[in-house]
């Protein structure tokens, strides 16, 4: 799951770039050009692809060890 | 009352606010620098959120997007918002959480402490010091230009007393914005900053929406009722006289003349676009704009990754969850403010309102002079208000990072320990804050306050994101040396001084590095070749330099 998050980065990065758009002088709804209603969803996909890296690309241990070696490095100072 | 001073109470009903929120907030202040500095390692989700967004969108945001919307089409949301939601995640995600980490089990408060210690170099801070002052006083100057050009577009005809076009004078604004913000960045600290920046990030989200509104429905209103507007009837193009009803349909009468595309000013005209109500033919496609231009524009968002300021708000997170609420949000946060300004800077290039030419001359006032065009004087207050807000929230993160770096990095770094108490240190901050303060001030009483906000932002960035690759390499590479560091810094610091002096330091606009392959020319941003020729230069000098000691490497990178 965390090579499949990774995965959609690359993949928005490559989206990003959206060549076959950069002619085209169409209105989405009748008010908002193509370009950019199209990186419009580019920043709303963006949203959901890092809440699925919060989900299953996060380093869960880091808080843990942080914690414990702040506390291991207070304790240290107070001695 | 007269509008001027309507809209100037109100404003500054909102600046006395501010200083109330820094006042308030300096009752919990626990008396140490770390919590002046750090706010004791106690901001939340939300909090972080808010700090970490509002410090990022500065004038360049609203005022900047706006006129080179204005001055470039709509492909300027593709260039920089778009990409900025996708890469200023992966930086929180990738560089923010894990420096958090490190920088509470060590006790950093500025990057180059963080440097130092990874690199196990003391000198890497001499370098890196003075690179990092000068190039945060330009992104300093981006806000504060912002804001005099914002308020002067807004105020225009409402001060005939004060000048020849009737504005606050730019000099003005951005004297009284410096002082409010020093006071309450003074009182409050980085517990204050983060209150003001959720605070003021909150307040230009909403008014922002507000003025999209505004804007949206009095530009169609203006426009039928001056006989500019369109609409197709049995396949005919004709004036419209029916009034608008509601948003969707003002939508629809004041896009209809967008440009669609990237937009070339050097081929029309003021003229053109103040009389002819159709856009001309050659707004509508990016075809002149070079898809390499597009790619390396990719790279100047990763500059958050060695925003100094930013750097000390990652500190403050209470705990590694609190990067989560930021990591999502932040590109759907960027979504609600760039779109609104983005559209509102191409509505002004059509012909359904007249942009006077010293406006249209100087893109910076698009969205002060839209405002005061198309909303009341109570609401234009309002909007103004919140302009001023989105600037501010940099300015503040600012000012306190740059007294950070001095008194952490140079004074305490340097003098013998113990020398100075926390209340000396908290002084000797606030000194060096009001020095950097009044130089940038100076400078933009200068001819640089002449630059377009974006380009000059543009070069600011580049230069941020140039030391990318030397944060990333700290982070995740065992193998970087303190020598590779020192080449990769210089290497950017004099790819960039170069290269910024060829565009006659910023005066040239769009100015571009040119590679010729065979018969075709491609143009890239300069800051894709200061990028690749600082990792080339910190990569290869790291792989032949002596390796950092066992023991250093032990403590970032311990062995599972």
């Amino acid at each position: 799951m965390k090579y499949l998050v990774w995965g959609l980065v690359v993949l928005l990065v490559i989206l990003h770039h959206d060549l076959w758009n950069w002619d085209n002088d169409r209105l989405v709804l009748g008010f908002l050009p193509v370009t950019l209603a199209y990186h419009a969803g580019i920043s709303v996909a963006a949203s959901i692809v890092w809440f699925m890296a919060t989900k299953f690309a996060w380093p869960n241990d880091l808080e843990e060890m942080t914690e414990s070696a702040a506390t291991a490095e207070e304790a240290e100072a107070l001695s | 009352m007269s509008p001027g001073v309507i809209k100037v109470v109100i404003i500054g009903a909102y600046l006395a606010a501010l200083v109330c929120l820094g006042l308030f907030s300096s009752r919990l202040f626990r008396g140490t620098s770390k919590d002046y500095l750090l706010a004791s390692h106690s901001i939340g989700p939300f909090l972080l959120l808010m700090s970490l967004f509002g410090t990022t969108m500065t004038g360049f945001a609203l005022v900047g997007s706006t006129g080179e919307a204005f001055a470039e089409g709509v492909g300027v949301y593709a260039m920089l918002a778009s990409s900025s939601g996708i890469i200023h995640s992966l930086c929180f995600f990738l560089l923010g959480i894990k420096l958090w980490s490190w920088g509470k089990q060590y006790g950093y408060t500025t990057q180059i402490g963080f440097f130092r210690d990874r690199l196990g170099s003391d000198k890497i801070g001499l370098l890196l010091f003075p690179i990092l002052v000068s190039l945060v006083i330009p992104y300093l100057l981006v806000g504060i230009i912002s804001a005099g050009k914002a308020i002067e577009g807004a105020t225009r005809g409402d001060f005939p007393m004060l000048t020849e076009s009737g504005s606050i004078p730019p000099w003005l604004t951005e004297l009284v914005i410096c002082a409010v913000v020093l006071v309450y960045v003074f009182f409050g600290g980085m517990r204050g900053t983060a209150w003001a920046n959720a605070f003021q990030t909150i307040v230009f989200m909403v008014l922002g929406v507000v003025a999209f509104y505004l804007i949206a429905t009095g530009l169609a209103a203006k426009a039928v009722a001056d006989g500019r507007a369109h609409e197709t009837r049995d396949g005919q193009r004709v004036v419209r006289t029916e009034p608008p009803s509601g948003l969707m349909d003002s939508l629809h009468i004041v896009s209809q003349e967008i440009p669609k595309a990237r937009r070339v000013r050097a081929e029309v005209d003021l003229s053109d676009q103040i009389e002819t109500v159709e856009a001309p033919a050659q707004f509508r496609t990016r075809e002149r704009m070079d898809p390499w231009l597009f790619l390396t524009y990719m790279l100047i968002p990763f500059s958050v990754g060695m925003f100094p300021h930013l750097f000390q708000h990652w500190l403050t997170a209470k705990n590694a969850n609190a990067f989560k609420l930021p990591v999502v949000a932040h590109p759907v946060f960027i979504l609600i403010v760039w779109i609104p300004c983005v559209l509102i800077g191409v509505w002004a290039t059509t012909g359904l309102i007249n942009i006077p030419p010293p406006i249209a001359s100087d893109p910076n006032k698009v969205l002060g002079f839209m405002v005061k065009s198309l909303s009341g004087d109570v609401l234009g207050g309002f909007l103004l208000a919140g302009i001023l807000a989105a600037i501010m929230s940099s300015l503040d993160s600012q000012f306190l990072c740059i007294g950070t770096m001095f008194t952490k990095d140079i004074v305490v770094h340097y003098s013998r320990e113990n020398r100075f108490s926390d209340h000396q240190i908290v002084m000797i901050s606030r000194g060096f804050i009001v020095a950097v303060v009044a130089a940038t001030f100076l400078l933009s009483l200068t001819t640089i306050a002449q630059t377009r906000v974006f380009q000059l932002g543009i070069w600011c960035f580049s230069g941020f994101s140039s030391l990318f690759p030397l944060a990333f390499l700290a982070i995740y590479w065992r193998g970087l040396t303190k020598w590779g560091a020192y080449a990769g810094v210089a290497t950017a610091a004099s790819v960039w001084f170069w290269l910024f002096a060829a565009s006659q330091f910023g005066a040239i606009e769009n100015w571009s590095v040119d590679l010729t392959l065979g018969e075709t020319t491609i143009h890239t941003m300069p800051v894709a070749t200061i990028f690749i020729l600082s990792t080339l230069a910190t990569v290869i000098v790291s792989l032949v330099t002596p390796k950092p000691d066992a023991e250093r490497l032990r403590k970032f990178f311990p062995v599972k």
